[in-house]
């Protein structure tokens, strides 16, 4: 017993190396396993509001820019207004209007802390549970798709971003409607580019063409993401296509977490259809 | 002594708040991430303990982390690093009984041995931190580079804020 301890006290940096790293290493493990990640993360009460305070100071250092997105947005929805819309219809009398109800509705939150040059990244928005955020919601902003909701705690949400090695997203081509999955990380390491994947050979594709949402993962359907800047072969019978990202993920500063009011019923009943398959 | 003590947690709270507000935000894409944060870990007192050294690199590592949401990466990259120190130290360097609180900067030694010092630190722990973060050995070659951009970064960054605190010698 002694000679043990001997041995340990003269090798006690290799030791000490050993009992460190493997810490280190079991905590990197269960953070890696999909969405565990707890206590240490930037939705920690203390961690997020430190944050809030830098993020107030630097806000500021922005204005111009969240101002510009800002009117462009109130351009754009100006011209949705009803007003602005002539009618042809003659009798608007007898038009039925059911479109009354709203599937999806908006919570707009502030970035309050962001990163681009990781390999996996993630951001951290001033809204939590309080506000009704929860695990799993879909993120947009005015130019298009920023992530998925990761963690939420009473006051503050972290959002795995589109920038994120585990992130796909259903989109289709604009014109074609053939959809295929959006990722990003793949021998792409662009901030402003990702890559749509499984569309089939015999679709045509023209850059410049505009990428959309499908409507099959937690968007609303028709949201544009970017544009086609060129298409390459990967397999056989499917095409990688690069995009150039609307959204300039570098200068968020407002993003909007969409509420799907049918989600987990959408859920629920695609999990029954595949456990009465089995 | 208690000098060394408030120098070196005053050094902690400066290196990690610039670390996770201003050099976090900085980078080539992600080819080249600076953590100039290791100046601190560096610079810490030449004679410190070993279950010392390695519980505030530990430490030091996963208040990164919690910045980084990268829980453990940092953290482990650090112990690598002061597992690298030690033996660095025991072999270049003879210490003596009153020295052991000395610290090893640009004044205490030379300009060639900190300049040694730091790259060798500085590669061990961005290697242990890149594989760790890409966790797997597929594109090897963007790993590497990854490792040797970040790595000229952090030392020039290094090497510029010993210099701008360089005083010159007691020795």
């Amino acid at each position: 017993m002694r000679n043990l301890w001997v041995f340990i006290s003269k090798y006690n940096n290799f030791f000490l190396f050993i009992l460190f790293f493997s810490i280190s290493f079991a905590f990197i493990i269960k953070n890696n396993s999909f969405q565990r990640a707890s206590t240490f993360n930037s939705s920690n009460i203390l961690v997020g509001s430190i944050y809030q305070q830098i993020d107030d100071f630097t806000q500021y250092l922005n204005l111009k820019q969240t101002n510009k997105y800002l009117s462009e947005e109130n351009a754009y929805l100006r011209s949705q207004l009803k007003t602005s819309k002539y009618n042809k219809l003659i009798e608007q009398d007898s038009v039925l209007d059911s479109l009354g109800q709203t599937q999806y509705t908006y919570i707009v939150s502030r970035v309050i802390s962001n990163s681009i040059h990781q390999k996996n990244n993630y951001l951290t928005i001033n809204r939590g549970s309080e506000e009704g955020i929860e695990k799993g919601m879909g993120v947009i902003s005015s130019h298009g798709i920023v992530g998925i909701v990761l963690n939420v705690s009473t006051h503050f949400a972290t959002i795995q971003s589109l920038l994120h090695a585990d992130t796909r997203v259903s989109a289709s081509l604009a014109n074609s409607n053939a959809f295929g999955s959006l990722v990003w990380g793949t021998e792409n390491y662009d901030s402003r580019k990702a890559i749509l994947k499984d569309i089939p050979n015999h679709v045509k594709v023209k850059p410049g063409e505009e990428v959309v949402t499908s409507g099959y993962s937690l968007f609303p359907p028709g949201i544009a993401i970017g544009k086609v800047v060129k298409t390459g072969k990967s397999g056989d019978s499917f095409l990688d296509i690069e995009i150039r990202l609307n959204n300039d993920f570098n200068s968020l500063q407002y993003v909007y977490v969409i509420n799907d009011k049918f989600a987990k019923e959408k859920q629920q009943l695609e999990k029954d259809t595949i456990a009465n398959n089995e | 002594m208690s000098r060394i003590l408030i120098i070196n947690i005053v050094r902690f709270l400066v290196l990690i708040t610039m670390q996770v507000f201003l050099f976090k935000n900085m980078g080539y894409y992600n080819l080249a991430t600076p953590y100039p944060y290791v100046l601190f870990l560096l610079m810490l007192p030449l004679g410190l303990p070993k279950w010392l050294l390695f519980s505030i690199s530990f430490l030091t590592g996963l208040t990164v982390d919690a910045f980084y949401d990268t829980l453990g990466v940092n953290a482990a990259a650090c112990v690598a690093f002061a597992a690298l120190r030690t033996t660095f130290i025991s072999i270049t360097v003879q210490l003596d009984n009153h020295e052991t609180f000395a610290t090893p900067s640009i004044s205490e030694m030379s300009f060639r041995w900190f300049f040694i010092y730091s790259t060798v630190l500085v590669f061990s722990h961005h290697f242990v931190l890149a594989l760790l973060e890409a966790f797997t050995f597929s594109s090897f070659h963007y790993t590497l580079i990854r490792i040797v951009l970040s790595c000229i970064f952090t030392v020039l960054l290094i090497l510029l804020f010993s210099l701008m605190f360089y005083q010159k010698n007691r020795r």
